[in-house]
């Protein structure tokens, strides 16, 4: 369903796109079927002269099964969910398969910092480049990030690839994607951080392996900042990296 | 009884009969009052607000200009208000104090001192959340939820004063509510009709006295929270500050230890209302008396143990969240097993479909699409892509907005000739009631779809995100907005209804809707005391179309005689 609006531009996008196709199908189901049979004892038992409505307690075996029948079948599909659910999370939040490269995320009121590792692939070198607002990416590269924060609580959103976690001062979040489509997408701050909320939209640029050689190429090279250095990073301490 | 001698009735004058007061039934006016009042403020601030979504950057009519940060102000005020001033107050505390002595049979709350302190403290906080829109620097601007750094600390915020002043009218409002559930528990423990047993109590009572069992239980943890939080303000302390040994994600577990339970705590007060008008408009005993009050319990208890769904994304550990989606899917079981109850009373009835049973099953109607989506959001798999977003913004008010307007109408529909002694206006009634039900799915249905687009929340204007400044979602944007205007302006003819039938509506007889439970039974309105004489209880509180008697309904109070002699003095003693 989501992907009628937003494109899948992750490995793990159709999976999520799928779980919530699964929840809404479940879940829609019962909705209709309850709403019918709301709508339809409406209907059928209004009041009609001389028709007396009959005494029933619900408090009888026979007379509870018509609701604890649906209530059975509700935990049957919360475990079916349960399953669908954790399956979906566990490999976008909690795995870390091997990356191919970092990236370093920092985000501010109101600007988002890249750091991306140059042509030598890695961070905390001279050929680090740093961007501001616009995020580079080669397709079908499995990027590691790196989640800081400078000020207060952020949210790093990229819907297209159906990734969101939040930045946390003070402690570096490790996660991971593999962008699979080359474009452009919108990264947003999801969680609220001061006046600016509304004004720290980034954009994601993924290209393909000689077009981001070609942006490497070109890409100026920008001091490092004290913020966005190892030592720097070191004190703000890598609590937290999930694996 | 509540032990109390009967009050002696003497001309008390203005101040000590309306403002002054230790009866319930006026302090539940007091409170359902002063719960509307602020729903009017919190009302226009979701005016300005969604105007400003709608069209962006254009003067906003009665408001003007909006900028950042007046938006964010006007969010987090509408979100504050209409949870802890207008939901609570009306739902818990003024249909609480009004209904549990009556239906108990006892002629006032055992503590009417402690009852009256709780609305004053009330009424306090009230002043200081309104009082700073006033203050340099404006009302508070990060979200109803404060989280820190940016809640912490005024570099960050920019509203020094206004975040400081939010902390403590909540914690004041923390203050009154632990007052009323004092009162609210001990009252229905001790103080129930003779021959009236736990399970001859309505289940409004039980809903009112769970809820603030979960109200007290839970909010230990956040006034501690606020405190540091103040500290973190005022003293700069570093509770939640990363750089001085602190952690901002503390106040998130401290607050939504507090806040799901919280949900609780407001929905089921008002599925208790639901549970009262049901039976009546369809003359039906209530399907699984005794289920519903267990899977309210159970409800309770689980509702302590999934607060950590509001963090999946948080930066919490992520292994918890698993646990944490069991949690809150195990919770949709007593839940979903209450609504198939009601749904179930429907069966083999007599429905009429006067203005408190629409509203009612409305309540139904609409509560089951929140209960649904809740299930997109406590899938962590999902909630990866849903958080933070529209989506669970119209979850929020598929939930809430049931609850604490609909659920409300219900009730204030219901017990209007309780309260004012005059019957309301149905024609009037049943206008409001469909334009405001049609409105209200006008607003959040587009919002669900912008955000399973990914519009995300608190975000005063779109443009700067080309995927989500489009045409065809900005069309969503303002269909919501223009549903909101709607529901907005459907509402003066509710209080045009109200006030006209407050003074000049037809007199109710003291059981207009020939109903069971022992507020039927005082006169309407009830004078200070309640009862000419205090009733006794000779069954539960729902049998309604019993097969041995000619009158389809059996209220509490009448004794147990022959179905031929009950005929004869049955009704209203």
């Amino acid at each position: 369903m989501i992907s009628w609006y937003v494109a899948q531009a992750s490995s793990y996008a159709p999976d999520v796109d799928r779980l919530i196709l699964l929840v809404g199908l479940i879940v829609g189901a019962f909705f209709l079927a309850a709403e019918f049979v709301l709508v339809w004892l409406i209907f059928k038992f209004r009041a009609r002269p001389g028709v007396r409505a009959r005494y029933i307690t619900g408090e009888k075996t026979s007379e509870m099964k018509w609701v604890s029948y649906p209530h059975y079948l509700v935990l049957l599909f919360d475990i079916v969910i349960v399953a669908a659910a954790l399956r979906v999370w566990s490999d976008v939040k909690i795995d870390l398969p091997p990356g191919e490269e970092q990236v370093r995320i920092v985000a501010q009121q109101w600007a988002w910092t890249f750091v991306h590792a140059g042509p030598d692939g890695r961070l905390d070198t001279a050929d680090d480049i740093r961007t501001v607002n616009a995020l580079n990416l080669q397709v079908n590269r499995l990027y590691h990030y790196e989640l800081h924060s400078k000020d207060v609580l952020h949210g790093f959103s990229v819907p297209a690839f159906r990734l969101k976690q939040d930045a946390v001062p003070g402690r570096a979040i490790v996660g991971w994607f593999r962008p699979t489509v080359t474009g452009e997408f919108d990264i947003q701050c999801a969680e609220i951080c001061g006046i600016g909320h509304g004004l720290m939209p980034a954009r994601v640029h993924i290209r393909s392996a000689e077009a981001q050689a070609a942006w490497m190429a070109t890409a100026p090279r920008m001091p490092p900042l004290p913020f966005v250095t190892p030592a720097a990073a070191a004190t703000a301490g890598h609590q937290r990296a999930h694996r | 009884m509540s032990g109390a001698a009967q009050p002696v009735h003497r001309d008390a004058g203005f101040i000590r009969t309306y403002l002054w007061s230790t009866d319930h039934k006026v302090i539940a006016m007091q409170y359902l009052f002063t719960g509307m009042l602020m729903a009017l403020i919190g009302g226009f601030a979701v005016y300005v607000f969604r105007m400003q979504l709608a069209f962006p950057g254009e003067s906003v009519p009665l408001f003007g200009r909006v900028s950042a940060g007046q938006y964010n102000a006007l969010v987090t005020m509408h979100g504050t208000i209409m949870i802890f001033w207008v939901a609570m107050p009306v739902l818990l505390a003024a249909f609480g104090n009004f209904l549990i002595p009556l239906m108990l049979g006892c002629d006032d709350m055992v503590f009417p001192k402690v009852n009256r302190l709780s609305y004053q403290i009330f009424l306090l906080s009230a002043v200081v959340l309104v009082a700073s829109f006033f203050v340099p620097g404006g009302a508070f601007g990060g979200a109803w939820t404060a989280y820190p750094p940016l809640s912490a600390n005024a570099t960050y915020n920019l509203t020094q004063h206004g975040a400081t002043l939010w902390v403590v009218a909540v914690a004041l409002e923390f203050v009154a509510f632990l007052l009323g559930g004092i009162n609210f528990v001990t009252t229905a423990m001790n103080s129930r009709a003779p021959g009236m047993r736990m399970f001859d109590v309505p289940i409004v009572v039980w809903m009112i006295v769970i809820a603030s069992i979960l109200f007290m239980a839970s909010v230990g943890p956040l006034i501690a929270g606020a405190v540091m939080l103040v500290f973190d303000q005022l003293l700069g302390t570093g509770f939640y500050d990363p750089g001085t040994g602190g952690d901002p994600i503390l106040w998130q577990h401290l607050f939504w230890f507090f806040g799901h339970p919280e949900v609780y705590v407001v929905l089921l007060p008002a599925m208790g209302i639901v549970a009262e008008v049901i039976p009546v408009f369809s003359r039906k005993k209530l399907f699984g008396y005794r289920t519903i009050v267990y899977t309210a319990v159970a409800t309770g208890v689980i509702s302590f143990f999934v607060w950590a769904h509001h963090q999946f994304v948080a930066g919490i550990d992520p292994r918890m969240a698993s646990l944490f989606t069991i949690t809150t899917l195990i919770i949709s079981v007593p839940i979903a097993e209450m609504v198939f109850c009601y749904i179930a009373t429907l069966y083999g009835g007599s429905i009429t479909l006067s203005t408190p049973m629409l509203w009612a099953l409305a309540f139904v109607a609409e509560f089951l699409l929140g209960g649904v989506t809740g299930i997109f959001l406590g899938a962590a798999g999902a909630d990866i892509y849903l958080h933070d977003t529209y989506f669970v913004l119209a979850h929020f008010h598929y939930t809430f907005f049931p609850i604490a307007i609909i659920g409300a109408f219900a009730g204030i529909t219901f017990w209007f000739p309780k309260m004012f002694g005059r019957m309301m206006d149905e024609r009037l009634g049943k206008i409001h009631f469909w334009v405001t039900i049609v409105a209200f799915n006008v607003i959040f249905i587009p919002l669900f779809l912008t955000g399973a687009a990914g519009d995300h929340r608190r975000i005063f204007d779109y443009s700067g995100f080309p995927d989500l400044a489009t045409p065809g979602l900005q069309s969503l944007r303002i269909t919501a907005t223009m549903g909101l205007v709607a529901l907005l302006a459907i509402q003066p003819v509710f209080v045009v209804n109200f006030i006209r039938s407050m003074v000049r509506g037809p007199i109710a007889e003291a059981n207009p809707w020939r109903a069971n439970t022992l507020e039927w039974s005082a006169a309407s309105p009830p004078p200070h005391g309640n009862f000419a004489e205090l009733p006794e209880v000779y069954r539960g509180p729902y049998e309604y179309s019993p097969e041995d008697r000619d009158e389809d309904f059996w209220p509490q109070h009448v004794p147990d005689v022959s179905p031929a002699e009950a005929a004869g003095i049955g009704g209203v003693r």
